[in-house]
């Protein structure tokens, strides 16, 4: 197994649960404006957005990954109606219960039946799409 | 109106940011992947996945050996029922799943990877899914 990736993993991980992203009510906390608002979640976003600005940087100045071929082209320009519409349909998704894929399944560990019908439907979900494209998909 | 500000963990938020942010980051920095977590999951179930899937597993298997021992030493951790009944929460998984494929990315890929090189792709999907989710939850929290 790639003791790089499980790292990077137990990065994440680590992360979403002391950020507190792994519970659907805190995140709803944020999403709800109408509620008792959190802004938790802005400081996630706005401080993982920081490091990971930094990271491209490191990234810029390397030739190429010290584990790995070669480091992502430039992202395609092309916004085209999938795009919008899956982003559109995952927000609605995350607004109707505050699981977001990664940390919905750390959540899985706490043994929630709730978390086990949220990340089936959404591997289901996965697996419809992937089915339907057959390996041919437009890059991120 | 908003009310207000409840529950506001402005260092653990940081904290946790971060590390997010340094797990994303080894994975870029070490070996050149993008880790949206929507793209890793379903490269770990996609039967079109080209090439090693050891990775994904791997970045998994670290996440939840890390989110169990938090499980263990701080059970509060995590949320002990579910935000809404199982009809719910079935429905918003499959549009999750529909959607971060059709999209190639969540919060992650999108909203952390592709915002911080600005990537327009990324820039529309991220603004597209945070105000919609805003919407909805707000939406629902006034329905509920």
């Amino acid at each position: 197994m790639n003791p790089l990736a499980v790292l990077g993993g137990a990065l994440f991980g680590a992360g979403v649960c002391i950020s507190g992203m792994v519970r659907p009510s805190k995140v709803l906390g944020f999403l709800d404006f109408g509620g008792a608002w959190d802004p938790s979640l802005l400081v996630v976003m706005a401080t993982a957005l920081a490091v990971t600005i930094l990271a491209w940087r490191v990234v810029a100045r390397l030739r190429t990954p010290r584990f790995g071929t070669a480091f992502p082209p430039p992202p395609p320009l092309l916004v085209d109606a999938r795009l919008v519409a899956g982003a559109a349909i995952f927000g609605i998704g995350w607004g109707l219960s505050g699981y977001c894929p990664g940390p919905a399944v750390v959540a899985l560990v706490a043994g929630v039946p709730a978390t086990f019908v949220f990340v089936g439907a959404m591997l289901a979900g996965m697996i419809l799409i992937e089915r339907g494209d057959r390996g041919n998909r437009p890059d991120a | 109106m908003l009310r207000a500000v409840h529950d506001f963990t402005p260092v653990h938020a940081a904290v946790g940011g971060s590390l997010i942010a340094l797990g994303l980051a080894v994975m870029l920095i070490g070996t050149g992947r993008i880790a949206g977590l929507s793209g890793i999951v379903a490269g770990m179930i996609s039967p079109y996945t080209g090439g090693d899937r050891t990775w994904r597993f791997g970045f998994i298997a670290g996440a939840l050996a890390v989110g169990a021992a938090f499980e263990l030493a701080s059970p509060a951790t995590y949320d002990a029922a579910a935000p809404h009944g199982y009809a719910l929460v079935a429905g918003s998984g499959l549009l999750v799943g529909v959607g971060t494929r059709l999209a190639n990315g969540c919060t992650s890929g999108h909203g952390l990877c592709g915002v911080a090189r600005l990537s327009k792709r990324s820039l529309v999907a991220t603004l597209t899914f945070f105000c919609i989710a805003v919407a909805v939850a707000t939406l629902v929290g006034r329905l509920a």
